[in-house]
């Protein structure tokens, strides 16, 4: 593995790259492919060849909005144990989070997994309610809890998870972005396989290569991508082949269709997508806070403050904007101090920019 | 959230098992993968999602020195 990261074949790749003599722009949807790119210079390698690589919707909690936590927030403020996943602690609306509501006494917590999530319940009386947040990769964990008939009855799953593939196609049906190939993301692929991008394919021929997340699986992923292109024949390549089938895991998805079923669904910084919400089945509804707290949730209500108006987090995952194009970027809007999600998420683009990149 | 990191199976009871993540050991949730002690496993949020199957990690080694020659 760690000959993936061989800094002489990462180059010999991008010296290929560069003998075709290329200006394109891809995406990526997914923290973990931007980090990479960013920590090791990609980015800036990509650069010289004629290679962009914008970054698209593939953080969680930066696509989950205020809205939803808010309406977490609401839940602890009437007295619920808030459980959440450790990123989504700080995400900011109108100058509240869940940490600040912790400071002010509610009860708020941090899990590694919803297994965790679940013993914490069982060890307190109060109801407990878990915001469930991620992709296919991490919604077959949840699913695989909901599955269980032995869940202490205080236990309930506030449901954030998405479907990703409706998302980039509501992304490619926009139109704001010229893109020339999509690099996709491994570890959803690893749950859902390749398969279903086909159907990206079909309606959009655009080249695509599912990658895993090494400097080297990146390296080979842009120049599959260019060499698509001066084919120009659009195909969907699997680089992350260790790991990622043709089917994905079935057992995860059986897990997870079983356990969910789709809803319309507002992303950050996109309209209502159909389809892309994980709505828990109804009959798992007595563990659905989404249910059993309607007469909560549904009274609750957001209006962006003047700053939150001016953040162009939503921008930045459509890959419309960088994060440098945001006013609020490293002057108000910092890692101490974050006005959007994009900042607070290690996923975030602005935040991996500001922690890894060159300001 | 889609962090996700490989690590081998040393021991599995049911569904639980511990994997080694080079040195660091951690109780994983194995049931949404068949996989067996001594398999390579990529762990996300406590649960294996899925196998590793390092052959095909040769394999891209392999197509890499290929475009390298040309």
């Amino acid at each position: 593995m760690e000959r993936l990261r061989d800094g002489k074949l990462i180059r010999g790749i991008v010296e290929r790259i560069g003998e075709y003599h290329v200006h394109l722009n891809f995406m990526h949807a997914c923290g973990t492919h931007q980090e990479t790119l960013v920590r090791y210079g990609l980015d800036s390698l990509f650069g010289k060849v004629g290679v962009s690589v914008k970054s698209g919707p593939g953080c969680p909690v930066c696509v989950t909005t205020a809205k939803e936590f808010v309406q977490v927030m609401e839940l602890a403020e009437k007295g619920k144990t808030i459980i959440v996943y450790g990123d989504c602690l700080k995400v900011p609306v109108n100058g509240r989070s869940l940490v600040s509501l912790r400071e002010d006494g509610f009860d708020v917590r941090v899990v590694y997994s919803v297994e965790d999530a679940v013993r914490l319940a069982e060890g307190v009386e109060k109801d407990v309610v878990f915001m469930a947040i991620g992709f296919e990769t991490t919604a077959p964990t949840t699913g695989a809890i909901l599955l269980k008939d032995d869940l202490p009855d205080n236990f309930y799953v506030f449901s954030c998870h998405r479907f990703f593939l409706p998302a980039m196609i509501k992304l490619l049906e926009l139109g704001e972005v010229r893109l020339q190939g999509l690099i996709e993301p491994g570890h959803v692929s690893a749950v859902v396989g390749a398969r279903p991008y086909e159907q990206i394919k079909k309606r959009f021929q655009i080249p695509q290569v599912i990658s895993g997340f090494e400097p080297l699986d990146l390296a080979l992923s842009a120049y599959e991508l260019v060499k698509q292109n001066i084919e120009g024949e659009p195909r969907v390549v699997n680089e992350y082949n260790r790991v990622v089938s043709a089917n994905g895991n079935t057992t995860a998805l059986k897990v997870l269709h079983s356990v969910f079923e789709e809803g319309d669904i507002e992303w950050r910084g996109f309209p209502i997508i159909p389809k892309s919400l994980m709505k828990i089945r109804r009959r798992f509804s007595a563990h659905d806070a989404q249910a059993q707290f309607e007469d909560i949730l549904s009274k609750v209500t957001y209006e962006p403050s003047e700053i939150e108006k001016r953040c162009r987090c939503g921008e930045v995952l459509r890959g419309v904007a960088e994060p440098k194009d945001c006013p609020l970027f490293n002057k108000v809007c910092t890692l101490e101090n974050p006005v959007g999600a994009c900042m607070v998420s290690i996923e975030g683009a602005c935040r991996i920019h500001l922690e890894l990149g060159q300001v | 959230m889609c962090l996700a990191i490989p690590g081998k199976i040393v021991e599995r009871r049911g569904d639980q098992g511990t994997v080694d993540f080079g040195g660091a050991y951690r109780q994983v949730n194995l049931s949404l993968v068949k996989a067996r002690v001594g398999d390579y496993v990529i762990v996300h949020a406590g649960f294996a999602i899925s196998k590793v199957r390092r052959r095909e990690a040769e394999k891209t080694l392999e197509l890499v020195r290929q475009i390298m020659q040309g």
